[in-house]
């Protein structure tokens, strides 16, 4: 899986479908960049059920809180615990060893109210010169 | 608070870049909040060497005859008794006895250097004005824009400030300051910080900064943003004004007793705190070691049996001591250390236990 096969939330979550239906979900590398080190990820529980864009979870930085939001609607099916004792992995790796939560999708269609990369990078862009 | 205009940058934003630092407005200042990383930044000035861009932070230079009768007049302390070359620690307050902003005041041979924060140099230069007699022989003058200040914290500092000045920076005592030649100019080193380590301050004329910005960095000294600036002065116990002190609070609530000399009638404030050390104080800064992982921070309340009874004024995570810290003004009745309190975290409540500042401190050799 590269940045580029991943699908962006305006929150700034990424989620990448598997061919089994399963969406990986994270938080993009200029979310992360923008927090600084994580130093705690509060995620949900396996068998939670999240609506697309609906709350996810929350993460702290030394600076910052933020809410986390799901890009896309479905069951928990798997949570990254590892981030638990190591949280600096969303820094380190936001889009691998820093995944949060795969969530078995309701609806595929979702997907397309999320950006591609390239529109992501331009809404970024677009953002920051606000 | 909000800011006209562009941001104003430091003669080091050039460095900042070239550093790799990241950039934010702070009191309308472009300055960088990190480099590498704030829990990198901080960990390398608890253990070698760190360097702060600090220049951000007033500058302003006191001379004339009535100097030390003005400056007796605004500052919580005796200038009198401060020798030349001495630094002290001292609030200025209103006559209300609020704090109107934390200063370091230098004595120089000719003349006094006061250090304002950043956000209350107007203020802070408007009230020495307001408070100068008619006639009064002083010159103020703002020296902040023309140098730069750079902050050189944490152990192996003393080492790798002692490469480039052949003044012997070994038998210069915390707060105390020399004039001295360094990186081949003239510059002024003090022993004082923000950080809880030992270390220094260098003012320079602001064309030296890239120069000496460049030469500690080769040097082995970790360039560290505001970032880092703020939890390791949190974790050294040290107030910020604006977010643990303001006008509604005064030197003892803020557990400053140690930083006013009492009885002194020229003091504007001294009438006030005077009565209010007689009358004694309801509620006082304390620290708060946080149980859970979930970051309690400014603004955050305190609560005991149900009742909301204070507010957390600086709070955040201590790497140092792998827990959430936060100070916080509770009433006296309840600042014992070893106290147990509620925290309430955006809805999510959490205890605390209060301790003694500052939660770190150290080892001196």
């Amino acid at each position: 899986m590269t940045p580029d096969q991943c699908k962006y939330s305006s929150e700034h979550e990424w989620v990448y479908l598997d061919d089994d239906g399963v969406g990986l979900v994270g938080i993009s590398q200029h979310a992360a960049d923008s927090l600084g080190d994580v130093v705690f990820v509060d995620l949900p529980i396996v068998g939670d059920s999240m609506t697309q864009f609906g709350k996810m979870g929350e993460i702290e930085s030394v600076k910052a809180f933020s809410e986390l939001f799901s890009p896309v609607g479905g069951e928990v099916v798997e949570v990254n615990n590892i981030l638990n004792d190591a949280p600096d992995l969303v820094n380190e790796s936001p889009y691998e060893k820093g995944w949060m939560i795969k969530i078995k999708l309701n609806d595929a269609s979702e997907l397309d109210n999320l950006m591609t990369m390239s529109e992501y990078d331009n809404f970024v862009i677009q953002s920051e010169g606000n | 608070m909000s800011f006209e205009g562009p941001l104003k940058r430091t003669s080091l934003f050039e460095s900042h870049l070239d550093s790799g630092g990241r950039l934010i407005d702070f009191a309308g200042w472009e300055m960088p909040v990190q480099y590498s990383g704030i829990l990198g930044e901080v960990s390398k000035v608890r253990q070698s060497s760190g360097i702060f861009d600090v220049s951000h932070m007033g500058r302003l230079e006191l001379s004339g005859r009535d100097a030390e009768l003005l400056l007796n007049r605004v500052l919580s302390v005796d200038i009198s008794a401060v020798d030349v070359g001495k630094a002290k620690y001292n609030v200025i307050c209103d006559d209300q006895g609020g704090i109107i902003d934390d200063c370091i005041v230098y004595r120089k041979c000719d003349r006094f250097l006061l250090i304002p924060n950043a956000s209350n140099r107007e203020t802070v230069l408007d009230w020495l004005f307001g408070n100068m007699r008619d006639g009064a022989d002083v010159e103020i003058s703002d020296i902040s824009d023309s140098t730069v200040m750079i902050a050189v914290q944490g152990p192996l500092s003393v080492d790798i400030l002692s490469k480039h000045t052949t003044t012997d920076l070994t038998r210069l005592r915390p707060f105390s300051a020399v004039d001295a030649e360094a990186f081949g100019v003239e510059v002024f080193i003090a022993r004082t910080g923000y950080t809880g380590e030992d270390g220094f301050e260098i003012i320079a004329s602001s064309s030296y900064g890239p120069l000496i910005w460049k030469t500690l960095e080769n040097s082995g000294a970790s360039p560290c943003g505001l970032g880092a600036r703020d939890v390791l002065r949190l974790e050294a116990g040290l107030l910020l004004h604006g977010s643990d002190m303001d006008l509604s609070v005064n030197p003892y609530e803020a557990g400053l007793d140690n930083f006013v000399s009492n009885d002194r009638p020229e003091y504007v404030a001294g009438e006030s705190l005077a009565l209010i050390r007689q009358e004694g104080i309801a509620r006082r800064i304390v620290g708060l070691l946080i149980d859970g992982r979930s970051v309690a921070r400014h603004g955050c309340f305190i609560l005991h049996e149900g009742e909301k009874i204070g507010e957390i004024s600086s709070g955040g995570p201590s790497p140092t001591l792998k827990q959430n810290i936060a100070m916080a003004y509770i009433p006296v009745a309840l600042s014992e250390p070893g106290t147990k309190l509620g925290v309430d975290i955006r809805g999510k409540m959490t205890q605390a236990k209060v301790v003694e500042l500052p939660f770190y401190k150290r080892v001196r050799l």
